[in-house]
């Protein structure tokens, strides 16, 4: 099976039905996305696929065989952090950190279809949870990046 | 495409990869790695390179609360040290063993890193400032009186000179140190009290860091688990036929109380799990529902001989005497902590060195917890920190560590990765205690409350957890800000029935605080209220000259919230205010409530004054958490019981608020200095009454029980 990640073609041989989450993390070592409830509740495992979030943990690593297949670490390119990184850097958005990589993929999705997203389009594109609360920051990120008008 | 987590006897190997992989935090994996000849180190916790770089060790664990951050601020800010060249690593508890236990406690537990360690922490930064000023000092001839230090420089205004600590350190190292340095007023703080960027961010937004879920090792294999959905019984036996000679599959485990299939990726091993064939003993608890625990809790209420926690004047006598009594009863469900990074443990035993890689909350207890389960001496063990994937107080206790070791000892040799479902964690928890209280209290016409008994059943975290001796048969917890109360009341009577039942219990994020002020405010509010008397005035009535700080917090965030002004038609406002951690907190919500229970938050004002701030955006921060975390329960949370079993399982029936949820927060902090409080927590402690106080007011429905999902009231759209 072929899968596009991060702009680099990878091989491998695994179960079609086997979730993309644990084909990234397992076979892979790509760890960025992460297990939190294997049943596409909390979008811990968000990556987006030809740009759009899926919930890895319930998606079929055939399915997305010969697309483009982005995690958290190939958002950054040559060093520099995209505008969504920043901003969370810039606010201090995370706390513990671990859904932050689903939650800036989605913001990063968000943005790239609505570049100045009301508070009601937030609310709709941002369903991953988040335990230690950084809801408001996420919020205040997001109005950030569009505000500076950099494409996301 | 292979960056490994490893151990040290593969340093060399991880440095070279770790280089290419460029951005892997070589720290985070080689803790020894600093202690090279060439580094000058001037005390456990500061090492200075020549290019001015400043090492401060980190001793405790990182879950969200920003303590890596704010810990190393304190000894930089009395070391005169540059922030930005500041590098944080972690200390290691096989390292804190070798050194006597030059580190301290290393638990993050009960919002207590930095009140705790802020004397030491702070003390190692004066110290090695000392030492650099003597150092220049010699070198120049001067006396050491006539120094100063700034930004990370020794300075001899007189003769203009300076030297950077960089060039300092190796002469700085071989200065005798001080056993004690003056430390600085407050007023003089640079670092201490500035809103510091957190240094593990960048490598969050990045992917780079790495939890205890992502250790990496050569042949590495990984293990589901499942335990007796009945707490405490045993695998009567166990049938694997089926999914043995799976794609995979390496070996199913019978450990007893659980059952392991390890594979060589999770997933498979997980999806074995399911069909393995698991016939479970368990034990005379198998019938325990909601009904027997209110039944068992409820024979609290009325128990004779009960532990007392607090017995000023007679009270007794006082509400036998009384005009009027007013009673209530008030209960608080068990809760599920639900880290988003569920229990994980990596553990490789080879002949009897251990190395363990997990998210953990006591580095040292994941020590010593290690070694008794696999069989070796503690010196052969080594835990590597990870960041935490939150910890909520779950990753403390040591059940899921003690797991892995016994996975890993079943197949020595290899290493193993132990990863629980959601379901298994939901359902093998150590939950926030269930709690039954009630309160009597005899008040005047006048308002005067001359007497309060508070009786509470509830089972003993500290007795069955910790197995700790109970002080006159008191657990603290469990009486927590009740019996601590900061009214002035002259017959106060607290009392405790413990009352254990086989649902394990443990620290959840506020623990007892998160339950009894949300009572103990909720009924004050009764009896202002039926004193005919403002909330905010009748507490301030009831808190004297010895309750200084509740009463400073109270006015500070009524102030803020406009308390007393006018607000839209239909919006209302509750107050609440206790104690919590070492802090002191008071809360204001604005709720309007529709026909149809559909509850808004139009605003909540939460604040705290911690004593002394550290970084108060970081503060800020973690009142927003407080805030999430508080609400998710108030609203949804319940863990019920059917055949011995949680009925919940993952996030669809245990529901955490969302985003779209969120309603404003606004943050006051607000210092009163003089004193170290705790801020990961206590924000938590008056939201719960604060809202249901507001609901009162909206709707006059009094809120005697948790979750409000069980009062038909829902959580609107902010």
């Amino acid at each position: 099976m072929k899968l596009n990640v991060n702009g680099k073609p990878l091989e491998l041989d695994v179960e079609p039905d086997m979730p993309l989450l644990w084909a990234l993390r397992d076979e892979l070592d790509i760890k960025g996305p992460k297990f939190g409830c294997g049943v596409a509740q909390c979008g811990a495992c968000t990556v987006l696929l030809n740009g759009e979030p899926v919930r890895s943990c319930s998606y079929p690593v055939s399915a997305a065989a010969g697309q483009q297949v982005m995690t958290i670490e190939g958002l950054a390119s040559k060093g520099k952090l995209h505008p969504v990184q920043q901003a969370w850097v810039d606010h201090q958005v995370p706390q513990c950190g671990y859904c932050q990589g689903g939650q800036i993929l989605a913001a990063v999705a968000l943005l790239k279809k609505k570049p100045k997203p009301t508070d009601e389009d937030i609310d709709a594109a941002m369903t991953n949870i988040c335990r230690c609360g950084t809801y408001a920051r996420i919020r205040k990120a997001i109005h950030a990046v569009a505000a500076k008008g950099v494409r996301a | 495409m292979n960056p490994l987590v490893t151990s040290p006897a593969r340093r060399h190997f991880l440095q070279v990869s770790a280089s290419a992989a460029a951005g892997l935090s070589l720290a985070f994996y080689l803790p020894e790695r600093a202690q090279a000849a060439d580094t000058p180190k001037l005390n456990a916790w500061i090492e200075i390179q020549p290019d001015e770089t400043i090492i401060i060790r980190y001793a405790r664990a990182e879950m969200g609360q920003g303590s890596r951050t704010s810990a190393p601020m304190l000894v930089a800010e009395e070391l005169d040290a540059d922030w930005k060249n500041v590098r944080v690593e972690y200390a290691t508890a096989h390292e804190n063993l070798r050194q006597k236990r030059v580190y301290g406690d290393m638990a993050s537990v009960g919002s207590r890193t930095i009140r705790n360690s802020q004397a030491y922490l702070r003390q190692a930064g004066g110290t090695a400032r000392h030492m650099l000023v003597a150092a220049a000092a010699q070198s120049w001839g001067v006396p050491a009186s006539q120094c100063s230090t700034a930004l990370g420089k020794v300075h001899h205004l007189a003769s203009k000179r300076s030297l950077s600590y960089g060039k300092l350190a190796a002469a700085a190292a071989l200065q005798e140190a001080p056993k004690e340095v003056l430390l600085k007023d407050p007023k003089d703080w640079k670092i201490v009290g500035k809103p510091i960027a957190r240094v593990d961010i960048p490598d969050i937004v990045t992917g780079k860091i790495r939890y205890g879920i992502d250790a990496q090792l050569p042949g590495m294999l990984y293990a589901a688990v499942a335990a007796c959905p009945v707490f405490n019984g045993r695998v009567k036996s166990m049938d694997a036929s089926k999914v043995e000679s799976r794609r995979g599959i390496v070996k199913v485990l019978n450990l007893g109380g659980f059952v392991a299939v390890v594979a060589d990726n999770w997933w498979r091993a997980k999806e074995a799990l399911r069909e393995v064939v698991i016939d479970w003993d368990t034990g005379e608890h198998g019938t325990l529902n909601n009904t027997a625990i209110m039944t068992h809790f409820q024979a609290g209420m009325d128990q004779p001989d009960v532990a007392v926690a607090r017995n000023d004047g007679n009270t007794m006598q006082a509400l036998a005497g009384a005009s009027k009594v007013y009673e209530a009863e008030y209960f608080t469900p068990y809760l599920a902590h639900a880290t988003m990074e569920p229990m994980v443990c990596t553990a490789w035993l080879q002949g009897d060195k251990l190395e363990v890689w997990t998210s953990t909350q006591n580095p040292e207890a994941t020590l010593a917890v290690s070694a008794a389960t696999a069989g070796v001496p503690q010196d052969k063990v080594m835990v590597y920190p990870m960041q935490l994937g939150g910890g909520l107080g779950r990753k403390s206790p040591q059940d899921f560590t003690r797991q892995g070791v016994m996975i890993a000892k079943a197949m020595a040799g290899k290493p193993v990765k132990m990863i629980w479902s959601r379901e298994e964690d939901i359902q093998h928890d150590l939950y926030r205690p269930a709690s039954l209280v009630r309160f009597k209290a005899a008040m005047d016409a006048s308002g005067k409350v001359d007497a309060l008994h508070i009786r509470v059943s509830a089972p003993s975290l500290l007795a069955t957890l910790l197995k700790l001796p109970l002080p006159k048969g008191v657990d603290g917890q469990a009486v927590a800000a009740l019996q601590d109360h900061p009214y002035d009341i002259p017959n106060s009577l607290v009392d405790y029935a413990q009352r254990n039942t086989n649902v394990p219990v443990g620290f959840w994020r506020t623990v007892g605080h998160s339950q009894n002020p949300y009572m103990r405010e909720s009924f004050i509010d009764e009896l202002a209220h039926a004193a005919g008397k403002d909330p905010l005035a009748f507490r301030l009535s009831l808190l004297g000259e010895k309750s200084p700080r509740d009463r400073s917090i109270l006015q500070a965030v009524a102030k803020a919230a406009n308390w007393g002004t006018p607000l839209p038609k239909g919006v209302f406002r509750g107050i609440a205010e206790t104690e919590g951690y070492g802090s002191y907190t008071a809360c204001v919500c604005e709720v309007s409530v529709s026909a149809k229970g559909e509850v808004k938050i139009h605003r909540v004002v939460m604040g705290i004054d911690p004593g002394y701030v550290v970084n108060p955006d970081n503060i800020e921060a973690q009142i927003q958490g407080s805030v999430v975390h508080g609400l998710s329960a108030i609203f949804w949370g319940e863990m019920t019981l059917k055949d011995g079993r949680i009925e919940q399982s993952n996030f669809h029936d245990y529901r955490l608020m969302r985003l779209n949820e969120m309603p404003k927060v606004q943050a006051v902090i607000a210092p009163t200095g003089g004193f170290w409080g705790g801020v990961g927590e206590p924000a938590q402690a008056p939201l719960a009454p604060a809202l249901a106080n507001a609901i009162f007011a909206a709707s006059g429905k009094r809120i005697r029980s948790l979750p409000l999902k069980n009062h038909g009231l829902s959580l609107a759209r902010a």
